[in-house]
């Protein structure tokens, strides 16, 4: 084999005058970075920085740290430049990734502040008052209209479209069975169920396991179909339309074949080891009057469950977007560009889309201006990292988030960004036997439930302290939210005042 | 509840909502086994998500997405049918008197559409095949651009049976990014318009035997001659791999 120019990114070191050779840490590495030869050595190369060594050696002698070893400096020429290239130069192929674009664009969600109550109209304290998070998901009516029945009594005179109850404004984002693990579903499922809240199942199908949850599910529909057949449709409690995802917009879903092993192509309804390919475009849907008329094959198949569409944003999401709601969505789920995914070319994640911040604000605006803002529930999605983001994506008009990375970082998950290798040390982005049965559902629900009592006691702190008990009040009241450092424009598209003003 | 084995529906001047409607209530409340319905003009979404062994005549052209998410339903159209017919459909079966048009069975993972014309552009899309559910498309005329583009199973053919037309029998990237299944073609194929994941092998006996059941199928069900849909030569497309973009990405 040719040598490789490429030099190792992390370094693993062992304290061996400590280390008992209890090699726990070698059989922990699903990278095989460690083997033992009179004692524990590493291959540097492979290790991801998954951390699974440091947390479970026992005696707490492994270090891993960052290669120190010095590129020539350069601004323009960063290491990753290099790397990369060594990389092409070496396969020819593009490189891929998993997780969110970690490139450092600004992040807005870190220029906004929130307001608070002084003195006057003052705040509400949330260990003594009750404090409403539950939300509704779906078309509200433009107005309503009564009629007295034979009885005198008063009722609506139209059934009210379908909506989806959440005891707090967060979904789990879609994450297919496929991409992660099944025990990583049946984590999140469990949590749905014990939280008042929902998860999407993503485009791999819903697993015969998980069907006691389906009450709990938003189930997908993308352009493979991987999965879909009626009896799918109608378990979900709604179907979004997968038509883009924030890492890979315009870029469609690609399981390769090696992780489609008996389970997953049951799931998946497809045979194993073929590659499962959801490409881009659904080739049925060329334009907005195609979409409406799936929105609509799905809401006569399911007797008009909701309907979701989801979107990467894009620099016309407002205009995208109101043709969606234009077509019947009920909800429409916007993935911003630092959203995560299991793999996708790097070039794309890293550089293709815009963040969500603007694009939720844009949306807002737009559906407001064109008063079609009730017709449809706005999901702001794409690496909301803790209850801030998404109080103020709230804020900027958002009806709820949807969380994915920030809940597998709850089970485990170190951002090691290779989940597109399929080796996940922590068994959640892997289906491989051995890996997966690392993650005990049981333990992982209770973290993911600890993460969100907690978001939820600080939505209510928040929500106290700017004098509001529920929080619809705060949805799109973006004169809470104060920018700093943010350039005039950008205030301007957020429809965000400077801090001070 | 009353029960009826067969019920009448006139579906002049009905919006669709209400028609699916009348024929779902027929179908699940009235318990009924056969359902025509008359005066059809484009009422979309007829038969979709439907699971029951039942049989719909439709007597006029039904609108877009027919038999979309279908399971199980037989689904006789006297007349042409219009986009989608079979959408993601799981089983049962369309059968089309007439022509039919663009993106038919996208996504069909089982179940047999049969149209006697010609069929439009992006026809089998996606389809796919597990284990013993292997959809069927059959089209008996001529078909247009992208026949069969990323299949994964399934088994799509094209008989061009009208011997004066001289159009060419398919149009251009025929299976492109076909991954699975097999395209069978009634007469010659012009290897310009293949896609490159895609390769013409050898007509098999085997393959005779098997294909050969479901044409006898679709010959009985739409009146046509057996023998004669046998008597020419099949050209037959498979994908070259079933892993066309394994070696796209580096790591
Ligand atoms: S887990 Fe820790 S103590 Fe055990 S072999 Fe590895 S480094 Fe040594
Ligand atoms: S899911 Fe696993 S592989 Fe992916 S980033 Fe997290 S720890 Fe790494």
């Amino acid at each position: 084999m040719r040598k490789s120019y490429l030099i190792p990114e992390f370094r693993v070191e062992i304290d061996h005058t400590r280390c008992r050779r209890c090699k726990r840490c070698i059989m922990n590495c699903s990278y095989e970075a460690l083997s033992f030869s009179d004692r524990v050595v590493a291959d540097h190369f492979k290790c991801v920085a998954c951390h699974r060594c440091i947390v479970f050696c026992p005696e707490n002698v492994i270090t891993v740290r960052k290669n120190p070893v010095d590129f020539k400096e350069s601004f323009n020429w960063t290491n990753r430049h290099r790397l990369d290239i060594w990389k092409q130069a070496e396969t020819g192929g593009i490189p891929l990734t998993g997780m969110g674009n970690d490139l450092p664009y600004q992040i807005i969600w870190d220029h906004l502040v929130l307001d608070a109550c002084q003195v006057t109209n003052p705040s509400i304290d949330p260990l003594r008052e009750p404090m409403e998070l539950r939300t509704y998901l779906g078309k509200k009516p433009d107005s309503l209209q009564f009629e007295e029945t034979a009885d005198g009594k008063i009722k609506l005179k139209e059934k009210p479209p379908k909506n989806i109850k959440l005891e707090m404004p967060v979904v789990f984002s879609p994450m297919s069975y496929g991409s992660i693990s099944l025990n990583a579903h049946k984590a999140m499922a469990m949590t749905a169920k014990e939280m008042g809240i929902v998860m999407h199942t993503g485009e791999g199908g819903l697993h015969k396991d998980l069907y006691d949850y389906s009450d709990y599910m938003i189930v997908q529909c993308a352009s493979g179909r991987f999965g879909v057949h009626a009896e799918y449709l109608k378990r979900g409690i709604a179907v979004d339309i997968k038509i883009g995802q924030g890492a890979k917009p315009g870029i469609g879903g690609h399981l390769p074949g090696e992780k489609v092993g008996l389970d997953i192509s049951k799931t998946r309804m497809i045979p194993i080891g073929t590659d499962a390919l959801s490409p881009a475009p659904h080739h049925d849907i060329y334009s907005i009057e195609d979409l409406r008329q799936l929105i609509y094959a799905i809401k006569e198949a399911t007797n008009y469950k909701p309907v979701s569409v989801k979107i990467a944003t894009v620099h016309n999401v407002a205009a995208i977007v109101s043709g969606i709601v234009r077509a019947g969505a009920d909800i429409v789920y916007l993935d911003g560009f630092r959203g995560g995914t299991g793999a996708s070319p790097k070039i794309v994640r890293d550089h293709v889309g815009i963040p969500l911040e603007l694009a939720l604000a844009a949306v807002d605006d737009r559906l407001r201006e064109e008063g079609i803002r009730n017709q449809a529930s706005i999901i702001a999605a794409g690496s909301i990292r803790s209850s801030a983001d998404a109080i103020k994506a709230i804020a900027l008009g958002a009806d709820a988030v949807a969380i994915g990375t920030a809940a597998l970082v709850a089970i485990g998950c170190r951002v090691c960004q290779t989940c597109h290798m399929g080796k996940c040390a922590w068994g959640i982005a892997t289906q491989r036997p051995e890996l997966a049965r690392r993650l005990d559902p049981e333990i992982a629900a209770e973290r993911l439930i600890n993460m969100l009592k907690a978001w939820k006691f600080e939505i209510k702190e928040v929500l106290g302290s700017l004098g509001l008990n529920a929080i619809e009040s705060l949805r799109g009241s973006r004169e809470r939210l104060r920018g700093i450092g943010l350039d005039a424009q950008t205030l301007d598209i957020l429809g965000v005042k400077p801090a001070g003003k | 509840m009353e029960k009826r084995e067969k019920i009448v529906i006139d579906a002049k001047g009905i919006y669709y909502r209400e028609l699916n409607e009348k024929i779902r209530d027929a179908i699940y409340n009235l318990k009924c086994k056969e359902i025509h319905l008359n005066n059809v003009n484009g009422q979309r979404y007829i038969g979709d998500g439907i699971e029951a062994k039942v049989t719909i005549v439709i007597n006029g052209v039904p609108g877009n997405d027919l038999a979309a998410f279908m399971n199980g339903p037989t689904i006789i159209v006297n007349d042409n049918a219009q986009d989608a017919v079979g959408n993601t459909m799981n089983n049962g079966k369309v059968i089309v008197k007439g022509h039919s048009s663009d993106v038919i069975g996208y996504g069909m993972r089982g179940g047999k559409i049969f149209i006697k014309g010609d069929v439009g552009y992006r026809v089998g899309i996606h389809m796919k095949a597990y284990k013993n559910t292997v959809p069927y498309i059959i089209c008996g005329g001529r078909a247009g651009d992208f026949l069969g583009e990323y299949m994964a199973g399934g088994v799509l053919a094209v008989l061009g049976l009208d011997e004066n037309d001289n159009r060419p029998l398919t149009g251009d990237y025929l299976g492109t990014g076909m991954h699975g299944g097999v395209i069978y073609i009634r007469g010659e194929v012009d290897e310009r318009t293949l896609g490159k994941e895609v390769g013409i092998v050898d007509f098999t006996e085997k393959d005779m035997q098997e294909f050969g059941k479901i044409l006898k199928e679709y010959a009985d069900d739409l009146d046509l001659d057996f023998d004669e849909i046998m008597s020419k030569p099949f050209t037959k497309i498979v994908p070259i791999s079933h892993r066309p973009y394994g070696k796209l990405y580096s790591y």
